[in-house]
């Protein structure tokens, strides 16, 4: 996928503009929110479960390699096979050799946010298969050529009436007046349109929340059931994961799936938890007759041992941006790329460098709202604090911003010099203030005041004020500006 | 043990020391009514979260070294902001890795600094205050307090004991008010976004006074609120629990 993460602001600004987009994030902000709190509240146990799954995911983390041979052993035990893929280019062509080895024409696909990553469809388009996206938010999004606008509701920047009007547009052979105001409808409406295509399709991709390297499974969750329709209908079955999706045991992804739901939707678990393990055995009603995974790296096995290292705990939950205040106000297109919110900020600048993706990091007030929810523990504001320490120290930093910063350091390093600063300032502040005790325009600080007053300090400094108290009669001063 | 007059550093805060010395003032009231004695170093400037948070780490570890040096040899260091308290208890020490004896002295002062208002509910066990407020204020909860120093229900068990105050709690008190130091400048528009979810929940509490532990995000709220014409007034929590409101509240004039 093209990146604009370099044009945060105007994406920002197009954003903040648009008043469907808004009322779409309104939503948002309300419902995953209270949902996590209620599902948090329920279960007693859920902060110790929430150490417990970043405990599992730091071991295994550890002992990657050791886990990700497991893992490709017992996928080849049971007939299906691993394709390791160090960029997106190979994974992209491992995919694309599948598809033509059996002819494909047509693909169905489940959610996988590392198809987005790798760009799939327009790949697979251009070389002549049809990619059909079953999960509905993402067919929402593929009728209108959008990218996920959020990791697990890919197209929760729409409104119910933007969707409307998509299907009424691209379901022109459906009866125009038929009633599409219930939610269901649409559900529905989307299942008639999709079923044809999922006995069509030769192959079926679906991403991967989890591999175990224990029995070689691969699990999805989902809400639809559409997963468990993609990847068992077609003759092949191809499974495509990043490789920090692994854990050792199913006891362990047990533990880490009764906090994956709730901290993202708040359910107690999805309506759906399916577990593939390689092809159709002997016996087997259904499923496919090859299995594969394509287990993707893409910069990941370079983060292992750096500062970023913890990031690849992460199971997409999407709880960091659903709490995030930036999240909310912007939504998940400005992030310019595939993973927005806080996770982004943080994955985004390993993945396709911090010189397009420098401002990610930055565009947090550093709240600190997403660590305190991340079901594994991820500190999200310290790495981004280690990528602006990266484009400081790489003078990537925005020169007016680094002189100015340098110039206050140059005060606050030097006491004495500061408090005259100090004291000047407030007066200056204070007399262009006036009587009305704010300014409500300030050279320099334009960025403040286009949107709010300055409030006016109250004249004197604190240590002026301070040194006459303990020089004078020791009473506490007349309050300034009182 | 707490010794029984205790020997207090006030970290006064840049912020506070340029614009609202009033809150210094009624920190060192509320400070000195509990029975301690207050110092204020003049080594003092900034704890450093302006370099900090661009990524300056260099002149970062530098004023923390000053700030480090000038707070030595109290029994508490009292900080009248939830986010300079945590920058110093919670981000020191790990900036002078390699340089042991400061890493050391910085846990030493991580230790004993407090947030003002958690410094007199939890260290001093203060249960009430000798003020009095007519009218009803609502408070907001500044994220490095809230979620770095666990500052919640102190200020509100404080602000309960305050004579003819009624405390209406605030929608989303929690969620964030758009400040972020140098992030309310460098994202101006989105910040303005943050900032005008906050501003209508303050006035849709109908209170006639914003309360919150951080000057920051106090002029902020304050400077929007004023942009938008509301009514709703805006102080240090520590102004109306010292009773010290004889200064114009944030942003306002004399006149007012
Ligand atoms: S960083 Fe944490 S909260 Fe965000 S998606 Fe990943 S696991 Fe969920």
């Amino acid at each position: 996928m093209d990146s604009t993460a370099h044009a945060f602001k105007d994406n920002a600004h197009k954003a903040l503009g648009d008043d469907q987009l808004q009322e779409a994030l309104g939503n948002l902000r309300h419902g995953f929110t209270q949902r996590r709190a209620q599902a948090r509240d329920q279960l007693p146990e859920f902060d110790a479960l929430r150490d417990a799954a970043r405990d599992i995911k730091n071991h295994t983390l550890a002992h990657l390699d050791l886990y990700l041979e497991r893992y490709e052993s017992k996928v080849s035990e049971q007939g299906g096979k691993v394709h390791w893929c160090a960029t997106a280019e190979d994974a992209r062509r491992t995919i694309l050799d599948i598809c033509r080895s059996v002819d494909a024409k047509l693909v169905t696909k489940g959610k996988s946010m590392v198809a987005e990553e790798i760009g799939l469809n327009d790949y697979l388009e251009a070389n002549g298969v049809t990619p059909a996206e079953t999960d509905l938010g993402e067919y929402i999004i593929q009728l209108r050529n959008e990218p996920p606008s959020h990791i697990i509701a890919p197209a929760v920047h729409l409104t119910k009436a933007q969707v409307e009007a998509d299907f009424r547009k691209n379901h022109s052979e459906l009866p125009p007046e038929r009633s599409l105001v219930e939610p269901e409808a649409l559900v529905q409406e989307a299942r008639t349109m999709l079923r044809q295509k999922y006995l069509d399709a030769d192959v079926g991709i679906t991403g991967a929340n989890f591999l175990i390297a224990e029995t070689g499974s691969s699990i999805i969750v989902t809400n639809e059931g559409n997963g468990d329709l993609t990847q068992c209908l077609p003759k092949v079955h191809i499974v495509i994961a990043s490789l920090e999706k692994v854990v050792p045991t199913l006891e362990d992804v047990s533990i880490i799936l009764r906090v994956l739901a709730r901290s993202g939707t708040g359910q107690e678990f999805t309506a759906y938890t399916t577990f593939s393990t390689g092809p159709k055995r002997e016996g087997d009603l259904d499923g496919p007759d090859e299995y594969h995974v394509v287990l993707l790296d893409n910069g990941r096995s370079a983060m292992l041992g750096s500062e970023y290292q913890d990031v690849l705990r992460c199971i997409r939950c999407g709880a960091c941006m659903n709490h995030c205040p930036v999240y909310h106000a912007v939504g998940g297109h400005a992030y310019g790329w595939v993973y927005p919110g806080p996770i982004g900020a943080v994955l985004t600048p390993s993945l396709i460098g911090v010189e397009e993706a420098g401002h990610l990091p930055n565009a947090s007030t550093f709240c600190g709202r997403c660590e305190a929810v991340c079901p594994m523990r991820i500190p999200l504001p310290k790495m981004m604090r280690h990528w602006r320490e990266k484009e400081f120290e790489r003078n990537l930093t925005p020169t007016a911003a680094r002189s100015g910063l340098k110039l206050w350091a140059f005060f606050a390093k030097r006491p004495a010099l500061y408090a005259m600063l100090n004291r000047f300032n407030a007066r200056l502040l204070r007399a262009l203030g006036g009587r009305k005790g704010s300014l409500r325009s300030l050279p320099l600080a334009s960025g403040w005041t286009d949107h709010r007053d300055f409030p006016a300090p109250q004249g004197k400094s604190f240590q002026e004020l301070w040194a006459k108290r303990q020089n004078g009669s020791g009473a506490t001063p007349r309050t300034p500006g009182a | 043990m707490i010794p029984s007059t205790p020997n207090v550093g006030l970290f006064v805060t840049c912020l506070v020391d340029l614009f609202r010395p009033s809150v210094g003032f009624a920190a060192v009231e509320l400070l000195e009514a509990a029975g301690c004695r207050v110092t204020v170093p003049a080594a003092q400037t900034c704890c450093g979260q302006p370099a900090y948070n661009m990524g300056d780490r260099a002149d970062t570890r530098e004023i923390a070294r000053q700030t480090v040096k000038a707070f030595q040899g109290f029994d508490y260091v009292v900080v009248p902001s939830g986010s300079c308290a945590a920058m110093i208890k919670e981000h020191y020490p790990a900036l002078f890795t390699g340089e042991p004896e400061m890493q050391s002295q910085a846990e030493v002062l991580a230790e004993k600094t407090h947030e003002l208002i958690s410094f007199l509910a939890d260290v001093l066990k203060v249960e009430g205050v000798d003020a009095q407020y007519r009218g009803t204020v609502t408070y907001h909860d500044s994220c490095s307090g809230l979620r770095e120093l666990g500052v919640k229900q102190q200020p509100r068990r404080l602000l309960a004991s305050v004579e003819g105050l009624e405390l209406v709690e605030l929608q989303e008190a929690e969620v964030c008010c758009g400040f972020g130091g140098t992030f309310c400048v460098k994202y101006p528009e989105v910040s303005n976004k943050i900032v005008e979810t906050k501003a209508e929940h303050i006035e849709g509490s109908q209170a006639d006074l914003l309360l919150a532990g951080d000057l920051g995000c106090l002029m902020n709220m304050a400077g929007k609120l004023k942009r938008r014409g509301a009514k709703v007034e805006a102080r240090h929590v520590a102004e109306v629990l010292a009773g010290k409101l004889d200064a114009p509240a944030i942003g306002e004039g004399k006149g007012s």
